[in-house]
């Protein structure tokens, strides 16, 4: 490549901005003072004992897991199957059923959260949990959708006819030839689905109730009113699942599975 | 019978959105349109006061500079990602990655620990003897813009990477041989073409932030009301359901009219290259 000393400059000027912000978290998670500082002034683990000894951020925790896996595997089951019929056979009104699978992201998520409130839990009376869970289903419906989508446009349909003139029945032609060629599609939308899921905020907004408030919902309580280093903790065990994850990722599907 | 199994594969999915997406949207939008009979007072009043407006122009105005900042931040730096060797290549998009998928919370705290009164710039302020007292810059219009912009960079790079990897190098060659700068090859080849990614990334950076809740309720809380924020605060704290409804019918009719608008212009703009070529 050849050197553009001014456009280097800016790269690293943009990258540290993107870096150093969490920098400071992660320095400040190690901090012996009551409230955060920057910077520490001595050094202690005492902090991510205080998060995990916590009983609401465990609890949380695994509200989040449960709702995210939930979600997600549900978005799974109903995503793979419409995206396998909408790029499989042409269909009337493709593109608009197509568009019609991807509305959730039309729809502001606190505005999903706030509507499934209203109509799950308070005209039909239905537990918070199921409305968590139907919200959480719809924002990650799309990411099935548009990446399971994206996996059966570079699949050749032909060798499913192959199978099918070979006497395969359909329904074992899907399992055992589409399925397996979609699966590092079906893989990262796992995992977009369920990153995005876990990390959500708005759309549990209103969605909570007794020992019902999602991980990063009781993060964000807890940094409203509180100013100490247990949040910077928490921060840096939550960045490390997502470096562990990339890792992974990167070993396997290569990293771009989770740009989309 | 051939016919009958795509329908009957996008059947459940039909049926979840339109019992849990759209008929709880409908049951919220109704209202404000037909409280007893066919009837605008709503939004009228949506319109004329002067409080939601201001709160109408902070939202968009935040939105409208994170996406016009994040394209300028965006574009260089996914051109340089895309012309540097692959081990770099896949460092630098593992590092614009990384803060895509870290929670808002952590993401907006850690502005909360630059810009607080205890923050890393009031302090460093203090020690330059630049400033006697810490200045407030949290809950202002600015804490939430720094915010949204951070929120939203790395979606912005991320679109324009895959679009600059299909730039010609020999392109840039061609315009300095030609006796172009550095600078004015950039300008003059690579910027015009890697508008229709800038567009493409313009609707996310822009959608997202019109809609974002996290970031403005922790930088901005009550003193920098956004939309997002202030229909939970209509709905949780007022019982405003009518207000909290309008709200939402707003952000939903922005959302779309923008992206109708710039995915149309995207579309004129790479039939214009396709003719060319």
């Amino acid at each position: 490549m050849r050197r553009y000393k001014g456009l280097t400059i800016f790269s690293v000027i943009v990258f540290s901005f993107l870096i150093i912000p969490l920098v400071i978290i992660v320095v400040t998670a190690f901090g012996t003072e009551k409230t955060i500082a920057f910077p520490i002034k001595g050094f202690t683990f005492s902090w991510f004992q205080v998060a995990l000894s916590s009983k609401s951020f465990k609890n949380a925790f695994f509200l989040s897991f449960k709702v995210a896996m939930i979600a997600t595997l549900m978005a799974l089951l109903i995503g793979i199957p419409a995206a396998y019929a909408l790029s499989r056979y042409s269909l009337k009104g493709k593109k608009l059923l197509k568009s019609f699978f991807l509305s959730p992201t039309i729809v502001p998520g606190i505005v999903v959260g706030y509507s499934l409130f209203l109509f799950i839990v308070i005209k039909l009376k239905m537990p918070v949990f199921e409305g968590l869970l139907l919200g959480h289903f719809l924002v990650v419906l799309p990411y099935v959708i548009r990446v399971v989508g994206g996996a059966l446009e570079q699949f050749d349909f032909s060798i499913e006819e192959v199978a099918w003139s070979l006497g395969c029945n359909k329904w074992l032609a899907f399992f055992k030839i589409v399925l397996p060629n979609i699966s590092s599609g079906i893989i990262s939308s796992f995992l977009l689905a369920f990153i995005n899921s876990f990390n959500n905020i708005p759309v549990s907004m209103f969605l909570t109730g007794p020992g019902i408030v999602t991980l990063p919902n009781t993060l964000m309580s807890y940094v409203e009113y509180n100013y100490d280093p247990t949040v910077s903790a928490i921060s840096v065990m939550l960045m490390l699942a997502t470096i562990i994850i990339m890792f992974i990722v990167e070993k396997t599907l290569g990293i771009s599975a989770l740009a989309k | 019978m051939k016919n009958k199994i795509p329908y009957l594969f996008l059947l459940p999915g039909i049926v979840l959105l339109l019992f849990f997406l759209f008929l709880p949207l409908v049951s919220v939008l109704w209202p404000t349109i037909f409280p007893d009979g066919l009837s605008l007072s709503a939004y009228i009043a949506f319109f004329k006061d002067e409080y939601y407006m201001e709160i109408l122009m902070r939202t968009m105005r935040i939105a409208v500079i994170a996406t016009i900042v994040c394209a300028i931040m965006g574009v260089p730096t996914a051109y340089f990602i895309s012309r540097c060797s692959k081990k770099w290549k896949g460092i630098l998009i593992a590092v614009s990655i990384f803060p895509m998928l870290t929670n808002s919370v952590v993401r907006s705290f850690a502005w909360i620990n630059i810009l607080g009164k205890n923050g890393v710039i009031n302090k460093v302020l203090l020690a330059m003897g630049l400033i006697k007292q810490p200045v407030g810059m949290l809950y202002t219009e600015f804490s939430v813009l720094m915010g949204t912009i951070y929120l939203f960079l790395p979606i912005m790079i991320m679109t324009l990477v895959g679009v600059m990897d299909n730039i010609d190098n020999d392109l840039m060659e061609a315009a300095e041989s030609l006796g172009a700068n550095k600078m004015r090859s950039f300008l003059k080849v690579v910027l015009p073409l890697s508008i229709p990614g800038v567009i493409t990334g313009a609707v996310l950076v822009f959608t997202g932030a019109l809609t974002a809740y996290t970031t403005p309720q922790l930088l901005g809380g009550n003193k920098s009301l956004v939309l997002s924020t202030f229909i939970y605060q209509r709905a949780m704290t007022l019982n405003d359901w009518t207000g909290a409804g309008v709200i939402a019918f707003v952000m939903i009719v922005i959302t779309l009219v923008v992206m109708k608008v710039l995915n149309a212009l995207a579309t004129r703009l790479d039939r214009r290259g396709e003719n060319h070529a």
